[in-house]
């Protein structure tokens, strides 16, 4: 079968814009993403092992590398390049700034995406939950010891600014 | 942005953010994974089935006939561009595909060009390659004499002027011997009182950066640029018009930010291919790798270390060493690691009598190159691990051992260079106040048995090498720096902006890097070897010195007192009337340096500083799984004054880290030549869990006086002491001595049984 016979014209919102497009049904999300010009997701492994390709959707963090783009329809879809929306920061992104929780930068993003997650849902993680929530994501450059610094030091930033 | 009057100095040793930080976490930098450009064609490659085998037939009739292919191309083709496409660092040993023959499971035979890549991929597999197979040799021992030759003739590159004497050698696998003799080494071996003998072997690893290897080539008019992910842009250059038969200008390189980098993307990796292939076809062409294919292009030499050493009195009088480097099917820059790393075999100990053979082997496996350390770590692992053998075959404290025969500075090394700026002691003293070596240690009881282990290591920089930077200073006084040198995660970029600030009197953040496009930035040898804060450190300084002494002529010039508290700005609008004008700042920097001499591998001068650097762990083992857990790791290195305090210990970290997956658990499993876990699934790399419970940094006090603010190297240090300080801590937790790497729960638990005189290979 022709790969334009499995088309289909899928509708969903990435970072909150409506998106209408045309895509294969072999195609994944992140090179879904990267039609639109959004390269923060990156395909490393390809088997869903590294977290580089960490996307939201309907706020769940999902391998863009191992999600079919077709299955996005109707759905909302949320990269890092939605954090800094507003043109700041996000807590989570300054965090891992001061600390200096990255070196090469190409893991980074997933991280973040993954800090925001496990803050979410727990806003006061210990070391041990840290460790464990960010297990699927690997750092070649190892600068583990800064991350998990800099995912203490965005959740009590959280907190404070939660109680204000 | 406003430039104001000039700034306390203080921008060296400051923990500044890295410049691009920002850029990284919003996902916006870039890297040439991220690259596309209009009418690119993507390549995907037909990789060899057969690690040694003769190529009787390519049939590319199905690839061509399938849908949206736009060509298919063998080595024929590439000759049609490059009459000899034999490509490398230190040998011309390698084609830019596969030429009569091929030497290892996956190397490139055969590219296939599609607008889609998922179109070039299916074609890949419709092409059919028939071989004939031929004896293979896969270990480094057996490569010294088997019939199996890998290379029939050695073709050494013209760089490098100590590698002539082995043009023309045929039927050998061995592609470099470097020998070393100094004192003598048979006397102190029949005097000595105690001699001991050990063989350690380290396993075939990957540097698996995460951004998978990648570059892309655009044809131009008589010209061609090539964006990749390299290390060494100007060695692409060079590289590349040397193949083609072009002046360098009309190659253009250039680098964005690498998605990390270990020794992986250096030298000359992919550019090759996809230069011919982009003027072959007339349209660019982007070739990335996928993860798995990166285990099949370049990896870490796996090696075989036979050590000795005599001892007279309790000082190591006389060492020999024996060391294989299994470099696998081209050269890449194995014999330099061969030389290079060879002359410190003996370890930074203070040892009269010295004989090293050092031996870069070609054998049927994957490539191997350099890997943060250029050879080192598998150094360190076996004289580190012997030298505590010595010491608990002494009865002597292994700290106190070392301390007793260290080398001082002011001694003659190996080669007979002095040690100058080397904080050996420094190091070993951090580690062993850090962790209270002096102090009880809480041994553990029944099935968790806890020990401790120290280890210290030291490496000559790569010599000679040169850097060349430019310093441009606008109208307004901001400044750009021109730099060839690869920000890769190092932060390079923040630290060279820190030398520029530095010396101009302005803020880190006001000046701009730019990044390597090799018809803007000028030379740099590459970015390895933690060769960058000290060579392209120096070129940098000297640039920023060169500009701030034409502002000091200009205002001179404009007949203002020395002293005055004019801005560059002022400057120039008082000379030109308007905001107008540049200061252009020229730094060349290259050490000096002696080669060693052919004969007994001495020199006087065989490097331009030390890096040194140790670890010591405190571990617990579970004698019935033989699982080892790291409580704690401290790593000390000596890095002369760190320009950026911050990332130098993210450096320290990772590097330690890095080298922990090397001993723990990280290993090419082959089978025929086939990596059969070439895999993110199959080939474990450390994650957050692997993480010691507690990991220090610390920075040594020392300096390096010829090093630019007496900075120098850091990327590799850390590396050096992490795999024989664990195996020391197993020994002294559990009394088994490992000898192969990796140190997993397997090879421990079959140790701790053998050692009860239970092997189970006899309960049949």
């Amino acid at each position: 079968m022709d790969a334009s016979e499995t088309a289909r014209t899928i509708r969903f919102t990435l970072n909150g814009r409506p998106v209408t497009t045309t895509v294969e049904s072999h195609l994944d999300l992140v090179d879904l993403l990267r039609r639109l010009d959004h390269f923060g997701a990156r395909e490393s492994c390809g088997q869903g092992l590294c977290g580089c390709c960490t996307v939201l959707v309907d706020g769940v963090a999902m391998s863009g590398c191992l999600t079919l783009a077709q299955l996005v329809d109707g759905r909302r879809v949320d990269a890092v390049e939605g954090l800094d929306r507003g043109g700041a920061l996000s807590p989570v992104q300054q965090a891992f700034i001061d600390e200096g929780a990255f070196q090469c930068g190409f893991c980074t993003p997933g991280f973040v995406l993954m800090t925001h997650q496990l803050l979410e849902r727990n806003p006061n993680p210990s070391e041990g939950e840290i460790r464990d929530f960010l297990a699927g994501n690997l750092c070649r450059c190892a600068a583990y010891p800064e991350i998990i610094r800099a995912v203490k030091s965005a959740a009590s930033r959280m907190r404070a600014s939660a109680a204000a | 942005m406003t430039i104001h009057r000039p700034l306390p100095a203080g921008q060296v040793g400051r923990s500044v953010p890295r410049l691009e930080a920002r850029r990284k976490v919003t996902g916006r930098a870039e890297y040439v994974h991220n690259l596309v450009v209009p009418g690119m064609l993507h390549t995907k490659v037909v990789r060899s089935t057969v690690p040694h085998g003769r190529i009787l037939s390519i049939d590319t009739a199905a690839a061509e006939a399938l849908e949206g292919v736009y060509r298919v191309v063998t080595a024929d083709d590439i000759r049609t561009v490059v009459p000899d496409p034999w490509y490398g660092p230190a040998f011309h040993d390698q084609p830019v595909l596969a030429i009569d023959k091929v030497r290892h499971v996956g190397e490139p035979v055969v590219a296939v060009l599609a607008e889609d890549p998922y179109v070039a991929a299916e074609a890949a597999q419709l092409v059919v390659v028939e071989y004939e197979p031929m004896e293979p040799v896969f270990d480094e021992i057996e490569a010294m004499t088997s019939t199996a030759v890998v290379h029939e003739v050695l073709k050494p590159a013209g760089t490098f002027p100590d590698l002539k004497h082995l043009v023309g050698r045929r039927d050998t696998n061995v592609a470099l011997d470097y020998r070393l003799r100094r004192g003598d080494v048979d006397a102190a071996f029949a005097a000595a009182d105690r001699v001991f003998e050990h063989e350690f072997k380290t396993q075939q690893v990957m540097h698996t950066p995460l951004e998978p290897m990648v570059s892309l080539a655009e044809p131009g008019d008589d010209a061609l640029t090539i964006h990749t992910a390299s290390q060494s842009p100007s060695f692409v250059r060079i590289e590349i018009a040397r193949l083609l038969g072009w002046p360098e200008n009309r190659v253009r390189v250039k680098v964005p930010y690498l998605g990390g980098g270990f020794g992986a993307k250096l030298y000359i990796k992919l550019e090759a291919l996809v230069a011919c292939l982009a003027l072959l076809t007339r349209r660019p062409v982007k070739w990335s790798l996928t993860m798995e294919e990166q285990f099949y292009t370049i990896t870490k030499h796996a090696s075989t270390f036979r050590i000795a050493s005599a001892v007279k009195d309790g000082h190591v009088t006389g060492r020999r060493c024996e060391v294989f480097w299994n470099g696998g099917a081209y050269a890449d820059i194995g014999p330099r690691v061969t030389q290079k790393s060879g002359f410190t075999a003996p370890g930074p100990y203070d040892i009269d009598n010295v004989a090293i053979d050092s031996y870069a082997l070609y054998t049927n496996r994957p490539p191997a190159g350099a890997l943060r350390g250029f050879g080192i770590p598998q150094l360190v692992w076996a004289y580190e691990s012997h030298t505590d053998l010595i010491a608990r075959g002494l009865g002597v404290d292994p700290v106190a051992f070392r301390r007793r025969n260290i080398l001082r500075e002011g001694r003659p090394q190996a080669t007979g260079t002095v040690l100058r700026d080397a904080a050996i002691e420094g190091v070993l003293d951090d580690i062993a106040r850090r962790m209270d070596w002096d102090k009880p240690f809480d041994r553990g009881s029944g099935t968790t048995q806890r020990g401790r282990g120290i280890a210290v290591g030291f490496k000559a920089s790569i010599a000679p090498t040169t850097s060349v930077a430019i310093v441009n200073v606008a109208a307004d006084g901001s400044a750009n720096l021109y730099l060839s040198t690869v920000d890769m995660g190092q932060g390079s970029d923040t630290a060279m902006a820190q030398i520029v600030a530095e010396t101009l009197a302005l803020r880190t953040e006001d000046v701009k890097v730019v990044h390597p496009d090799t018809d803007v930035t000028p030379y740099d040898m590459a970015t390895l070897g933690s060769r960058s804060t000290f060579h392209a450190g120096n070129a940098v300084k000297l640039a920023a010195e060169h500009a701030r002494d034409q502002i000091e002529a200009l205002a001179k010039s404009l007949g203002l007192p020395p002293g005055s508290n004019y801005g560059p700005a002022d400057l120039f609008k008082k000379k030109y009337g308007m905001q107008a004008g540049n200061i252009i700042g020229v730094g060349t920097y290259i050490p000096d340096y002696k080669s060693p001499a052919p004969e007994t591998g001495l020199s006087d001068n065989v490097t331009p500083f030390w890096m040194v650097g140790g670890t010591g762990v405190e571990i617990e083992v579970d004698t019935e799984t033989g699982h080892v857990r790291i409580l704690r790791m401290v790593n000390a290195c000596d890095v002369g004054r760190p320009l950026n305090p911050k990332i130098v210990e993210t450096q320290i970290s990772g590097a330690a880290l890095m080298q922990l997956g090397f001993t723990m658990f990280e290993n090419m499993d082959l089978d025929g030549g086939q990596v059969t876990n070439a895999s993110l699934a199959d080939y474990k790399i450390p994650g957050m869990h692997d993480v010691p419970d507690e990991i220090e940094s610390l920075i040594t006090e020392a300096e390096q006086h010829s090093g630019p603010y007496g900075a120098k190297g850091v990327g590799e240090s850390a590396t050096f002491g992490v795999s024989p300080a664990i195996a020391n801590a197993i020994h002294d937790a559990v009394g088994i001595r490992l000898t192969a790497l990796p140190l997993s729960p397997e090879a421990v638990f079959r140790a701790l049984r053998e050692a009860e005189g239970n092997t189970g290979t006899d309960a049949k």
